[in-house]
């Protein structure tokens, strides 16, 4: 099942593609080929291909149960919040959180899950800021 | 006799303090990088790159590192396997098979040690296969024109999804979904944006380095969230004992690495197979002519010998095509292509002829390597062993945000951020639906080039596709491409590795 889902996504993706490239505005300057061609050639690919998925199935793969799935896709709220915080609270703090928060969800105890998140981000900025001098964010604390 | 003089060079070339240096540090942590589980040549090169990228290191040391990281991870792969029995990397895979039960057997400190020398036997002969084979290609490459590398392309998606994967329409898919986000961006021939939606962001198109990173690098710490492995393999900290081999037993085993070395070798250059293919071939080849009595799978160290010959020789031999065609073979070598692409080189038949010190340099550093990587195998394994006491709970964090230093440490920006964690969820979906990631990764490096080259070929022939036919070489290329991929489907499963069928190879690397 999970692979006709998969398959008829691909469907879509493949007919949106496909649209994109009709849309391509052609400049006044091209060759014969034109830069519509390859992308066309892409989505037929990807069509035919997600077709014989949608035929032709393999067998279902383990899906985690929810609570997995939510782990998942709290740890990609928690990156997501990363990135948009890193320019505004620096590149330690937000590391030291989010190293934790990781480091609890895969079986730290939460005080030991708080030292390793302090002591990763310590760490990386020492390596990479302080010895190779790699920009890294700079928060209002000046690191 | 230029072969050996251009050797000579490029020793000039690597034997400086800072390339010694470079060389030193990635064996180091190639080594490292292979031993712990969950980290593999692939995924470990490629949160690396970045960094390199961004300390500014010049072509050739940055090759060096990342190449020496290529080299130790394949010598790393066997700590795990044979102390933990859980594969360090894809390619250490077969390695379990006989190391473990010697090392339950209370030989730890022998099977490391065989292996190492085995690692070490592979890798040296495979570079000088390098040497002498990469060159040769080159000849065979200067007569290409675009048409001839347009079907070069086709044959590396070709036999990529036909040999390494289990379900071509997946691979096809993997790979039209790789060159679909190569296209997005601004049209190089004429200038018009495509697929980019009006987002300013887009018109650069999509940096394969954060597509690499993601993919590869974050994707892994959500299958580890997923199974939340969160024990060490601590508990099964065994006793390294002796860490010097009786010579007997090399004696023993020198014929499987001979015989091994050459296997993997082959499936190194093959487009599309690989050090995991390497070492299970030499294991199953090595099998079938040298078990008599049924020692094989209880702690031969033959076994032991013939896939890590194997797979080292196999590492070697994917930098065969990757240099002299600029056409990756493995998950490894692509993103080794990434690099050089992200250094503004374009490998194939030009780097030999333009920048030879940058292949040779290389070439020499990766000799020099494979001395590094002996004596730190053999002596210094214990070391190595240490490391493997690390918890992932630990070490996955610190994957993670390592991966974001580097991308961050490129553009400074936010969007390539989101950009990879992107990658990173799709990365993770693709994997349990058992979409190779490898086409992928290609694609995206790749289609730039096969476009502009089919674009060339039709502004040369004005548009007549026929042409893309008219030569000889372009019709065995696209023959071979074609014999690549339809034989796996008819030949089925003889060819692939077994073990790779089972639900392991989900979270496995692609070497």
């Amino acid at each position: 099942m999970s692979d006709r889902i998969f398959g008829v996504f691909g469907l879509l993706l493949a007919a949106f593609y496909l649209w994109q490239a009709t849309q391509i505005e052609l400049s006044f300057i091209s060759d014969p080929f034109g830069p519509k061609a390859f992308p066309y050639m892409i989505g037929i690919v990807l069509a035919v291909a997600s077709a014989i998925v949608v035929l032709k199935p393999d067998t279902e793969p383990e899906w985690p149960s929810f609570p997995r799935l939510f782990e998942i896709g709290m740890a990609t709220a928690v990156m997501i919040a990363y990135a948009m915080f890193l320019k505004e609270y620096g590149f330690v703090a937000c590391t030291a959180v989010a190293a934790a928060y990781l480091s609890w969800r895969l079986g730290a105890a939460p005080l030991s899950a708080v030292i390793a998140g302090i002591a990763i981000a310590i760490g990386i900025y020492v390596i990479f800021h302080l010895v190779l001098g790699l920009s890294l964010a700079r928060g209002p604390w000046g690191f | 006799m230029d072969t050996l003089a251009s050797l000579a060079d490029g020793f000039a070339v690597a034997l400086t303090w800072q390339n010694l240096f470079l060389a030193l540090i990635g064996c180091f942590l190639g080594t490292i990088i292979g031993a712990l589980p969950g980290l593999g040549p692939s995924n470990g090169v490629a949160i690396l790159i970045p960094l390199a990228f961004t300390l500014g290191l010049p072509a050739t040391p940055a090759l060096i590192l990342l190449t020496s990281v290529y080299y130790g991870a394949m010598y790393g792969g066997r700590i795990s396997s044979i102390l933990l029995n859980i594969p360090g990397d894809e390619p250490a895979l077969m390695t379990t098979l006989d190391g473990y039960p010697m090392a339950r057997a209370g030989k730890a400190g022998e099977a490391l040690a065989i292996s190492g020398i085995a690692s070490f036997v592979g890798a040296f002969f495979a570079t000088w296969g390098l040497v002498f084979l990469a060159p040769q290609l080159v000849k065979v490459a200067l007569l290409f024109g675009p048409a001839e590398y347009f079907a070069l392309f086709v044959l590396a998606f070709a036999t990529l999804g036909g040999v390494a994967s289990r379900n071509q329409a997946k691979a096809a898919f993997a790979a039209a979904l790789g060159l679909g986000i190569a296209t997005i961006g601004v049209d190089g021939q004429t200038g018009v944006p495509r697929f980019a939606f009006g987002e300013v962001h887009l018109y650069d198109g999509i940096d394969f380095l954060v597509a690499i990173v993601g993919l590869f690098a974050l994707s892994e710490v959500f299958i580890f969230l997923e199974h939340r492995a969160g024990g060490s393999g601590a508990d099964g900290a065994m006793k390294v004992g002796r860490v010097i081999p009786r010579w007997k037993m090399v004696r023993e085993t020198v014929p499987a690495m001979g015989r091994s070395t050459i296997l993997g070798f082959i499936a190194g250059v093959l487009p599309g197979a690989g050090a995991s293919l390497g070492s299970f071939i030499s294991y199953t080849f090595e099998k079938r002519i040298s078990d008599r009595n049924g020692t094989f799978g209880k702690g031969d160290p033959r076994g032991i010998a013939a896939p890590e010959a194997g797979n080292n020789a196999a590492a070697g031999g994917a930098l065969v095509p990757m240099l002299a065609l600029g056409v990756p073979g493995s998950g490894t070598t692509a993103v080794l292509l990434a690099m050089l692409l992200a250094l503004n080189i374009t490998p194939g038949p030009l780097l030999f002829q333009q920048n030879p010190d940058v292949v040779w340099g290389l070439i020499a550093a990766l000799f020099i390597g494979n001395l590094m990587l002996l004596a730190m195998n053999l002596p210094m394994v214990s070391l190595f062993v240490r490391v493997l006491l690390i918890p992932t709970r630990y070490l996955m964090p610190a994957v993670a945000m390592i991966s974001f230093v580097g991308i961050y440490g490129i553009s400074g920006s936010t969007f390539d951020l989101m950009v990879m964690i992107a990658f990173g969820v799709l990365g993770w979906v693709l994997r349990k639906l058992d979409v190779p990631l490898v086409p992928i990764i290609l694609g995206v490096l790749l289609g730039d080039q096969m476009e502009k080259n089919l674009r060339r070929a039709m502004t040369i022939h004005d548009g007549d596709w026929t042409m893309l036919f008219n030569s000889w070489l372009a019709i065995g290329l696209w023959a071979f491409a074609i014999v690549g991929f339809v034989l796996p489907l008819i030949v089925g499963r003889y060819f692939r590795p077994k073990i790779a069928d089972e639900p392991i190879a989900e979270g496995a690397d692609p070497d």
